[in-house]
């Protein structure tokens, strides 16, 4: 199993396609993304990351195109590949009536395998807010416990979207670390992100994508280097200035 | 590494009745508002032997000897009531018969209400009598003022029913559509959790708010009111926690496609309206023509309150509603599965 799991990708899909209606959200993605690497789908809002992020996570079913998940297949493995994921939607909002600790007890029920309640609120930092109400928190500390419930069944594979949107830079940056410690435990990070910082700071591997495909992909430093030399002379290159000379436009549109 | 984590129907069941039990209003109205509807009743309809026949009297020559032959005996208010007002005073149920002083009297009355008719004839009974009739004999009375067949003792059992339904179907409707707002929903299918036991969990929360959602009221109405229970604790507690599960799986099957507050209120009073006038509440459903009846009788809130009157009035037993238990348990089966097949958690 552990040859196996070594070898095959955590992710690989192949010529995705959704649309709703005449609007085309994701027209061609295909992407593979390795074991224990922390994967970025950069782009716009509405470029069609957080589409695709849903499909990888067969919460949305795709029009065309094949999508396998730690060599698993939606449809067919479903009960076994959910006990390995770890999924943080963009804009969930957990009960506000329960407790930080009632709520990561829930979640923890669900998987066969995981962390204790104790460990999770360690590793998130959220100790001292155990009997909080969740309606209480603040925006950060939601987000760090919709982490913890999202690595409830200690995954292999942990998808985000949009981790960090909406908060403040301390939280952003503890955010940061806590998906850092992940990665360094080998684990495999898929995420969506606006924020080129963000990618940068994290992301192994990114790919840049805009109006429903894949424009690039790449290591944030082979990315920026593509850019060639007159763009680099008054500033170090950024993923912002990636975005711009593929699409014109800019990614901080929010 | 992982401690012996619970049962996910257990902690689904737990975190939907803390949510609800962290929420003071619900608490209130479901505990609190079979007390007041009880007790508002219980002063708008006292047994009718408490009240004075309320009669009109429309001032005139005569008025006065009129009046005091009707007070004479009791029982009798008399209200002197101009003719402009007469129309008024009896459609708002001031007066139920208006006296006019002609010679001989005229009863002015509406023959489509019950006490209307009765007050005419209270009122021609005394007058004749005080003009000298001989009544050709006087017959033995034995008068049943039984505690068990007022008014509010066949009410108390419909309003334990009205509150099962209301309290289940909203209790649940809300929750699951706000949680589809929140996208808490989309949430838990993306953990491995098990959709049906989502559903379950909602409706065995449910159940543990049966003792005081049924005991209070109950209990309320035999101290306040003397009602009788002439069947088992047991077969009411069995019957309310069928239909309990019953119109929670309603409003499950309401909630399945909802997306907002305004849709699922919309649905659950389509729903619920009709059963409040039809299934017998209020007023008895035998008024309703016979045509209806076959569709009266399926209906789960005329089988909980048919079953409940039956046990707490006539002292049955869970056999002998066991057709009504079985309407029930159509009604939480189908519509339970219906809403597994249906639901929508985006």
């Amino acid at each position: 199993m552990v040859d196996h799991a070594a070898t095959e990708p955590a992710v690989s899909c192949e010529r995705l396609r959704k649309a709703y209606g005449s609007v085309i959200a994701v027209a061609d993605v295909t992407l593979t993304v390795h074991r224990g690497e922390c994967f970025g789908l950069l782009g716009p809002n509405g470029a069609g990351k957080t589409t695709t992020i849903e499909i990888l996570e067969g919460l949305l079913t795709p029009d065309s195109g094949a999508v396998e998940v730690l060599g698993l297949r939606w449809g067919h493995h479903e009960a076994a590949l959910r006990q390995r994921l770890g999924i943080q939607l963009q804009e969930t909002q957990l009960a506000d009536k329960l407790t930080v600790e009632e709520t990561l007890r829930l979640f923890r029920s669900f998987y066969t395998r995981g962390r204790t309640v104790d460990d999770l609120l360690q590793m998130v930092e959220l100790v001292n807010k155990r009997t909080s109400r969740v309606g209480k928190l603040s925006g950060g500390q939601k987000q760090r416990l919709s982490l913890a419930c999202a690595l409830a069944g200690d995954p292999d594979l942990l998808f985000l979207d949009e981790p960090t949107t909406g908060l403040d830079p301390h939280s952003r940056r503890q955010l940061w670390g806590l998906l850092d410690q992940f990665r360094a435990r080998g684990r495999t990070i898929v995420m969506t992100t606006h924020h080129m910082e963000e990618a940068e700071f994290l992301c192994d591997r990114v790919a840049i994508v805009d109006h429903g495909r894949i424009i690039a992909v790449g290591t944030p430093k082979e990315l920026i280097a593509r850019l060639g030399e007159p763009r680099v002379i008054t500033h170090h290159g950024t993923l912002e200035d990636v975005f711009m000379a593929l699409t014109g436009r800019h990614l901080r549109d929010e | 590494m992982s401690d012996r984590a619970s049962s996910p129907i257990v902690q689904l069941t737990l975190a939907r009745f803390r949510e609800f039990i962290r929420e003071p209003e619900a608490v209130f109205w479901t505990f609190v508002f079979p007390i007041v509807v009880s007790l508002a009743l219980a002063m708008a309809f006292p047994s009718r032997a408490d009240r004075d026949v309320l009669v009109g009297l429309q001032p005139g020559a005569a008025a006065d000897s009129l009046r005091a032959t009707l007070t004479r005996g009791g029982g009798i208010t008399v209200r002197e009531v101009r003719p402009e007002d007469q129309r008024h005073a009896l459609r708002e149920g001031v007066v139920n018969v208006v006296v006019i002083p002609t010679d001989p009297p005229t009863y002015r009355f509406d023959p489509a209400r019950e006490e209307s008719r009765f007050a005419r004839a209270v009122v021609d009974d005394v007058l004749k009598r005080a003009a000298g009739r001989q009544d050709p004999w006087t017959a033995r009375e034995e008068p049943q003022e039984v505690a068990g067949s007022r008014y509010i003792d066949w009410f108390v059992p419909g309003l334990i029913g009205m509150g099962l339904m209301s309290n289940s179907m909203w209790g649940i409707g809300f929750g699951i559509v706000q949680a589809r707002m929140r996208k808490l929903l989309k949430r838990m299918i993306a953990s491995p959790m098990r959709k049906r036991e989502y559903l379950l969990a909602q409706l065995i929360a449910r159940l543990a708010f049966l003792p005081a959602e049924v005991l209070v009221p109950l209990l309320f109405a035999v101290i306040a009111f003397g009602m009788p229970v002439n069947g088992s604790v047991g077969a009411i507690v069995a019957t309310t926690l069928v239909g309990t599960l019953s119109f929670g799986a309603i409003g499950l099957l309401l909630a399945t496609r909802a997306r907002t507050i305004e849709a699922i209120s919309g649905l659950m009073n389509l729903v619920m309206l009709p059963m409040w006038i039809l299934s017998g509440v209020f007023f008895s459903s035998a008024n309703f023509p016979d045509a209806v009846q076959p569709i009266i009788h399926a209906l789960p809130l005329t089988a909980q309150i048919d079953a409940l009157r039956a046990i707490i009035l006539d002292g049955a037993t869970l056999a002998d509603v066991r057709s009504e238990l079985a309407v029930l348990g159509v009604w939480g089966v189908v519509p339970f599965f219906a809403a597994l097949h249906l639901f929508s958690w985006k």
